[in-house]
C-alpha cells in the first residue's frame, strides 16, 4: 500500500496537491487547468503582495510575476510576512521567489527587481493575464491603471490606511477604471511609513485580492467590478460603494501615452530653508523653491548647502534625512542641520 | 430632515469621528451643500481628490432625502 499523500516533490501527483480545490464543483479539473495556465503579475511585494503571492502560489497559478524595486527593511517585517530577519537588505522580488518556489516548486516565477515605470509598464504587463496591485503609492496605482487600460487587462486593487482598507477590481470586462473612482490625484501621498499600519490589515486585503484573482481566472462568482469595498478592522464594519465607468476618463487614457502623475504640495512654513535629500522621482514635490540634493550626490554637492543659517533636512519619512545629517556633520562639520522627523508629510500645509 | 454622514481614512481623522448626523435644514438640502458645510467645518484639505457617495452610490448629485447616508471617500495609498 502506498501513501501518496506523504510523497514529496515530483512524486506527488498534481491532482492530489490541488484535490481539495478540485473537489469544488465550480473548480474541478477544468478549473485547475485554467489556474495552471494563468499568468499573474504582482506589482509590489510588500504587505499586500506577500500574502497574495503565497495563496496564488499554493493554488497553482502557472506563472507568477513578482515585481519590486526595493530591498527588505527591518520596518517591513511586521507586515511583509514572506521575509525574516535574515532577509534584511536583500531584494524583495528575488527573496520572495526563493520562499514561494520552496512552497510550490511546480509553478514558474519571473522576478523584476525594479519598479513599474512609464518606460517598462506596457511591455511587462502585456505578458500577463491579470495584474495585482501591491504598491504603496498613488503614482504607481494610476500608472498600473493606465497601462492596464491600454493593454486591455483587468487589475485587482487594494490600498490601506492605518486600520482601513479599500478593495476593487478595475478594467474587468469593460468595467470602470481607477480614474472613474478617483479622477484626481491628491496633493499628499500618504504611505505606511508616514502614518503607521496594523500588520494584519494588508494580510486581510492581500488575501481578498488573491480571492478576486482566482475568481477572474475561474470565471466564477461576482467579481468586485464597479464596487469599492471598504473594510475597517477596528469595528469590523464593511461598506460597499458602487460606481460607474466614466467614458471620458477612459478615453482620455486610451488617447494619450502613459504619463507620470505628479502631485505638487505646498509647504507650511516658507521662512525656513529646506534641503530635500530624496531622489528626483519622489513625490510629492513642493511648489516652493527648496534645495534639492539626492543622498548619493551629497559628497559632490555639499558646498551648495549654507553653513551660516539653520537648514531643515527632509526626505519621505525622516530616516534618510537623519542619515544625511550624520554624514554631513561627521564628514564636513556641519552644525546647522535640523532633521524633519516626520518627513515631507509633516511639512505640508 | 436628517442625513448620516460617514468619514473614511484620513478624513475621519481630520473630522475626529467616523460618522455624524446632520440636520439638512441647517446645512442645505443638496449633496454639494453637505460637502461645502463639512469642508468648511473641519477645514478639510485636499478637497479635489475627495469623492462623495450617497446611499453607497458614487457621484450622486442633487437633493438629499431624510435618512440618506453621505460618505466622504479619500483615496488610500498604502500597501
Amino acid at each position: 500500500m502506498l501513501f501518496y499523500h506523504l510523497l514529496p516533490g515530483d512524486e506527488m501527483n498534481d491532482n492530489l496537491r490541488y484535490s481539495r480545490q478540485i473537489k469544488l464543483p465550480e473548480v474541478g479539473t477544468e478549473g485547475q487547468e485554467k489556474i495552471g495556465k494563468a499568468k499573474v503579475l504582482i506589482v509590489g511585494m510588500g504587505g499586500l503582495g506577500c500574502p497574495a503571492a503565497q495563496y496564488l502560489a499554493a493554488a497553482g497559478v502557472g506563472t507568477l510575476g513578482l515585481m519590486d524595486h526595493d530591498q527588505v527593511d527591518a520596518t517591513n517585517l511586521h507586515r511583509q510576512i514572506l521575509y525574516g530577519t535574515a532577509d534584511i537588505g536583500k531584494a524583495k522580488a528575488e527573496t520572495a521567489r526563493e520562499k514561494l518556489q520552496h512552497q510550490n516548486e511546480k509553478i514558474s516565477f519571473k522576478t523584476y527587481n525594479q519598479g513599474l515605470t512609464i518606460e517598462n509598464a506596457l511591455e511587462i504587463i502585456n505578458d500577463y493575464d491579470i495584474i495585482m496591485d501591491g504598491t504603496d503609492n498613488l503614482q504607481s496605482k494610476y500608472l498600473i491603471n493606465d497601462a492596464c487600460l491600454l493593454a486591455g487587462k483587468p487589475w485587482v486593487y487594494a490600498s490601506i490606511y492605518k486600520y482601513e482598507g479599500q478593495l476593487s477590481v478595475f478594467n474587468y470586462k469593460k468595467g470602470p477604471s481607477y480614474r472613474c473612482l478617483f479622477p484626481k490625484i491628491p496633493q499628499a501621498d500618504i504611505s505606511c511609513e508616514a502614518t503607521g499600519v496594523i500588520g494584519v490589515l494588508p494580510g486581510i486585503l492581500g488575501t481578498y485580492q488573491a480571492a478576486e484573482v482566482l475568481k477572474i481566472i475561474l470565471g466564477i462568482g461576482q467579481v468586485l467590478s464597479g464596487q469599492l469595498k471598504i473594510i475597517h478592522t477596528l469595528t469590523m464594519q464593511e461598506q460597499t460603494i458602487t460606481f460607474k465607468r466614466d467614458e471620458k476618463q477612459v478615453q482620455e487614457v486610451l488617447q494619450r501615452d502613459l504619463r507620470q502623475e505628479t502631485n505638487h504640495c505646498q509647504l507650511k512654513d516658507l521662512n525656513q530653508l529646506y534641503l530635500d535629500v530624496r531622489e528626483a522621482h519622489e513625490q510629492p514635490k513642493p511648489e516652493q523653491e527648496v534645495l534639492k540634493i539626492p543622498m548619493p550626490q551629497l559628497q559632490q554637492r555639499y558646498r551648495e548647502i549654507p553653513q551660516d543659517k539653520a537648514v531643515h533636512v527632509f526626505c519621505q519619512s525622516g530616516i534618510r534625512s537623519s542619515q544625511a545629517i550624520q554624514f554631513l556633520q561627521e564628514k564636513y562639520g556641519f552644525k546647522n542641520l535640523i532633521n524633519v522627523e516626520g518627513g515631507i508629510q509633516s511639512l505640508l500645509k | 430632515m436628517k442625513v448620516r454622514v460617514r468619514y473614511f481614512g484620513a478624513i475621519a481623522e481630520q473630522t475626529g469621528r467616523n460618522e455624524e448626523v446632520l440636520d439638512l435644514t441647517a446645512v442645505g438640502f443638496m449633496v454639494q451643500d453637505v460637502k461645502s458645510f463639512c469642508l468648511e467645518k473641519y477645514s478639510l484639505s485636499d478637497a479635489e481628490s475627495l469623492q462623495l457617495a450617497v446611499n453607497q452610490e458614487l457621484n450622486k448629485e442633487g437633493e438629499l432625502s431624510d435618512g440618506d447616508e453621505v460618505a466622504f471617500l479619500p483615496p488610500f495609498a498604502g500597501g
